[in-house]
């Protein structure tokens, strides 16, 4: 529209900007003023329209009043300037040529008008604002709460749902809440926690500082803690937890609340009880085995000045032989017998009994006289064992060897004490066994060698450390060697050449016997083999190998022997096995089978030592025995001139006798010509001994030196 | 269990808000008593305070036609209060239909008011979050429905710097914002200082410590500290100036000496 200078347009527009002006500084509108002007224009337009208009009508005054406000013109100054200016210049720019005073009148009250409307207005605007903030905040009051209740209904959840158990006490101890997981833990009654305290809750078992940390928690000087903690159950068994009980502060960061969180462990504690006793006890006596005794011994050792030990180790005579003959089943129910008869001689405190494997046991004490006690519990073990033990209808009569070490805490470890134990108890063994000895260092230190070789035994065979010699035997008639008997010899690293005598014991215990004894075999075949090929037809050359006890027992014998002589093709009756006269004392038909096969195959079986061993005479007929070895003992009252007569009967007698059983004679020792003479007189058939060769190498087997090795 | 971080304890209209204080400040009576006797004592140091906060209002108004003018049609409003007359959708909407608005503010009152106050308007949400975690900002729901920001944002941190202790790293929080932004978009920002105060700077210590009281203390910095907030922005003309002085649409002879408190500035992404 445009304003004609100082047409009524042209007025009001100048109306409108001085209105601006008077209220723009006391409203808070981001309008610029031209903007607020622009806004005002139509009101003062109406402002006008009131005043010229032919009938008076105050509501327009209203309604600008109410305007201002919806103009965010709020501020009381903003009324009372434009009433001002509606006082001052409405008249004069918008009365055009009306009577001034009535003119005057209406703007006066268009004024009253607009006061009222702006006042109605601001009322009204300040009513639903204060009504709007105050929904805003019960909305934000609401989400608020709801969200505390879903965190809470979260909580709850957890809470309950938890598979853990969970309790809340106040600090003095009474149990405010707890959930069902807890509840279940305690078998499930609401009176079992409800309404105690925490304080009541204490049980044998507890760890000393189990409740001073709980102290520590109420007091506030501690925020949790962690402990593992058994409970009573109503009924009377034990809950046992994984426990954790932390401090819970309200907001100013004071002590509230006690949080417990608990696990029951009670399953997995009985497993690993189970499995602890699992892992320290013989599954087959259900005695302590080797690592529960060796814990205990350690702990013994360990036990500082002033304590002793008494520890007895017992291996079973003969029990290989049992589990052999009878079985392994036999064998078992054997050491079950034996297991429950030490346990009675152990009853004591400080007592215990183990089995360490196989057929050995050990029986420690600790008594606060193990000097005594020691000798009192070997006896009462050796005592146990004398009634004889049946199985399966048999009485089978045990006998024990006992090694005895008893000493102070603290000198030796256990494995130290328990290898002067199974020393001692060798000793024992070797002195007959059926008894107990008492460990002696001097002892101790010669049966150390013969450990350290027994161990080194296995390993010596893998590496070759063992050689064979071989003594010529040699035909008493015509001088002629007919053979040789394999010695087998140990090029130890540190200790030289070993006889037969310093380890064949050691390998017969450990039953390394049957490898060494199946090399041994082997390569003396072999070698007869090499003999006979190089002889041509010249008769064949026999070789004489030992057969140990061990041996003879061992299933793979004759299958053995058999295929050593066909892969190195040789004749049955180029071997002779050597079997001592002892092997053979009260053998059944079952140990002679073996022997019977291989002479039925041509193998010749001679009795070696014959004489020592007080053998039934008659028993030679039983025998598949071709050849008798007569000790040397016999032959020793020969090597002078003249001989001893004594000697020479009972030689004389065994010759015949030997002769009218179709069995060859041996001598072994012959040492001297006047010997080697006499024994030819006598009828006997072979001889071997230094008078001819020492043992040697193959290649000179047939160097005999025929000097007189005496003297 | 963690409370989501915007939760607070409770509500306690018994306890001055910021936003509801600014709201009587400029004439509204979206308050309550407390608010209200806090405004009041703050107001005898510094009378002008609801001139100043006016001149907050223009400045964000004719920054965001700016915007407008510039292309920019997407604006986040962090620290936006209680959504009194000429809010930035408002002055948006009316000027741009399709502006996308997207207010945030961590005073869940003045977040339920500005629900209700856009529950009808399709593009413009409000997300109840702190500026002192951006990334809860930038990630939320509403952010990702109207805000694209592959494309230029206006951001607007009008009167709310100055409530960020340097504690709390206000510098870093703008800069993880800022770091979220396409290029072309703008930073628009006021802050409340000592500088150009028409009286002593130890009355105005009155009125900070007001807010102290009140524990959402008010934090003055000079023009160097606010200038550090554009680090990195290209500064739009006229520069960080009073906020009459920038791009004014009348001519500042009509301005309260108190409106020069203070500083406004905008800048460009590069």
């Amino acid at each position: 529209m445009t304003a004609e200078p100082d047409g009524p347009e042209d007025r009001l527009r100048r109306f409108a900007t001085i209105w601006s002006r008077a209220v723009f500084p006391v409203t808070s509108t981001s309008l610029t003023r031209p903007e607020l002007e622009e806004r005002l224009l139509p009101l003062a337009r109406r402002l006008r329209g009131a005043l010229l208009e032919r009938g008076f009508d105050a509501e327009t005054g209203k309604d600008v009043g109410a305007a201002l406000v919806d103009t965010h013109c709020t501020d009381p100054d903003a009324l009372s300037h434009s009433l001002d200016c509606v006082d001052a210049y409405l008249v004069l720019y918008c009365g055009e040529d009306g009577p001034q005073e009535d003119l005057r009148n209406r703007a006066s009250r268009l004024q009253h008008a607009m006061a009222a409307g702006f006042a109605r207005a601001l009322r009204e605007r300040t009513l639903a604002e204060q009504e709007t903030i105050a929904q805003a905040a019960l909305r934000a009051q609401g989400v608020v709460a709801q969200a505390l209740h879903s965190s809470e209904a979260r909580f709850r959840a957890v809470f309950e749902g938890a598979a853990i158990g969970i309790g809340i006490a106040d600090l003095d101890g009474n149990v405010l809440q707890i959930n069902g997981a807890l509840l279940r833990m305690f078998g499930g009654s609401e009176q079992t926690l409800r309404g105690r305290r925490v304080q009541d809750l204490t049980h044998p078992e507890d760890a000393p500082q189990t409740w001073k940390l709980y102290d520590e928690l109420v007091r506030g000087e501690r925020e949790h803690y962690h402990t593992e903690k058994a409970f009573s159950r109503p009924d009377g068994t034990v809950l046992w937890t994984n426990l954790t009980v932390s401090l819970l502060r309200d907001a100013d960061g004071n002590p509230q609340y006690q949080l417990a969180l608990m696990e029951d462990t009670t399953e997995r504690r009985l497993l690993n009880l189970r499995l602890r006793y699992e892992a320290t006890h013989d599954a087959l006596t259900g005695l302590p085995n080797r690592t529960l005794f060796f814990e205990r011994l350690e702990k013994m050792l360990g036990a500082g000045e002033g304590k002793r030990f008494g520890l007895c180790y017992l291996d079973l005579d003969g029990f290989k032989t049992i589990n052999d003959s009878l079985g392994h089943a036999a064998g078992d129910r054997l050491l079950v017998e034996v297991a429950d008869r030490l346990q009675s001689c152990a009853t004591a405190p400080g007592e215990m009994v183990a089995r360490l494997g196989g057929d050995e046991f050990v029986a420690l004490t600790t008594g606060p006289d193990t000097r005594h006690e020691v000798d009192e519990l070997a006896a009462r073990i050796m005592n146990a064992l004398v009634a004889p033990v049946s199985i399966d209808g048999r009485e089978l009569t045990v006998r024990g060897s006992i090694g005895i070490v008893e000493g102070p805490a603290g000198e030796r470890s256990a494995a130290e004490v328990l290898r002067s134990a199974d020393i001692t108890m060798y000793r024992a063994k070797s002195a007959g066994g059926n008894r107990f000895e008492l460990a002696d260092p001097e002892a101790d230190a010669r049966a150390i060698t013969r450990h350290g070789l027994t161990t080194a035994l296995p390993a010596a065979l893998e590496r070759g450390e063992f050689f064979i010699e071989y003594q010529p035997l040699v035909h008493l008639g015509d001088g002629s060697v007919r053979g040789a008997e394999a010695l087998v010899r140990w090029l130890h690293p540190q200790h030289g050449v070993l006889g037969p005598d310093r380890f064949i014991p050691l390998a017969e215990h450990t039953g390394l016997i049957v490898p060494l004894g199946r090399w041994v075999l082997e390569q003396s075949v072999r070698q007869a083999g090499q003999w006979c090929e190089r002889a041509g037809g010249a008769g064949p050359l026999r070789v004489n190998v030992n057969l140990s006890p061990c041996q003879l027992t061992h299933p793979g014998l004759v299958q053995d022997t058999v295929d050593i002589l066909e892969r190195a093709g040789v004749r049955p009756e180029a071997l002779c096995l050597e079997v001592t006269e002892s092997a053979l004392i009260g053998a059944d038909d079952d140990l002679l089978k073996p022997l019977r096969r291989l002479a039925e195959m041509g193998v010749d079986i001679a009795l070696d030592d014959f004489g020592t061993g007080y053998s039934n005479l008659a028993n030679l007929r039983r025998l598949p025995v071709s050849v008798l070895k007569l000790d040397r003992s016999f032959t020793q009252g020969m090597q002078q001139f003249p001989a001893d007569p004594v000697d020479l009967k009972i030689v004389e007698g065994i010759v015949s006798l030997a002769h009218s059983l179709d069995l060859a004679v041996t001598v072994e020792g012959v040492e001297t010509g006047a010997q080697a003479e006499q024994l030819r007189i006598l009828g006997c058939d072979t001889a071997q001994g230094w008078y001819y060769a020492r043992p040697g190498p193959p290649d000179r087997l047939h160097e005999l030196a025929l000097v007189d090795a005496t003297g | 269990m963690e409370r989501p971080a915007w939760a607070p304890r409770s509500i306690d209209i018994s306890v001055p808000s910021v936003s509801r204080i600014y709201d009587y400040y400029l004439g509204g009576s979206h308050n309550f008593e407390v608010d209200r006797e806090a405004a009041r004592r703050a107001m005898e140091f510094l009378p002008g305070l609801p001139k100043i906060s006016q001149a907050n209002r223009a400045f964000m108004r004719r920054a965001v036609r700016y915007a407008l003018a510039e292309g920019v049609t997407q604006f986040l409003d962090i620290g936006s209060g209680i959504p009194a007359f000429g809010s930035v959708h408002e002055v948006a909407q009316a000027a741009s239909p399709g502006s996308r608005v997207v207010y945030v503010d961590h005073d869940p009152v003045a977040v339920a008011h500005s629900e209700a106050v856009l529950a009808d308007n399709a593009h413009a949400d409000v997300v109840a979050a702190d500026l002192r975690k951006p990334r809860e900002i930038l990630h939320s729901p509403q952010v990702a429905r109207l805000i694209d920001l592959d494309r230029p944002v206006a951001l607007l941190l009008v009167a709310v710097l100055h409530f960020v202790e340097d504690a709390d790293d206000p510098y870093a929080a703008v800069a993880e914002l800022g770091a979220a932004l396409a290029p072309g978009s703008l930073l628009v920002l006021t802050h409340a200082s000592y500088e150009g105060i028409p009286m002593p700077t130890e009355r105005a210590e009155g009125a900070v410590d007001v807010y102290k009281e009140i524990r959402n203390p008010l934090i003055m910095r000079s023009r160097d500290e606010i200038g550090r907030f554009f680090e990195g922005y290209d500064m739009v003309e006229p520069g960080l100036v009073p906020m009459p002085r920038w791009r004014p649409d009348t001519a500042p002879e009509d301005e309260d000496p108190w409106a020069l408190s203070g500083f406004a500035g905008v800048g460009r992404t590069a």
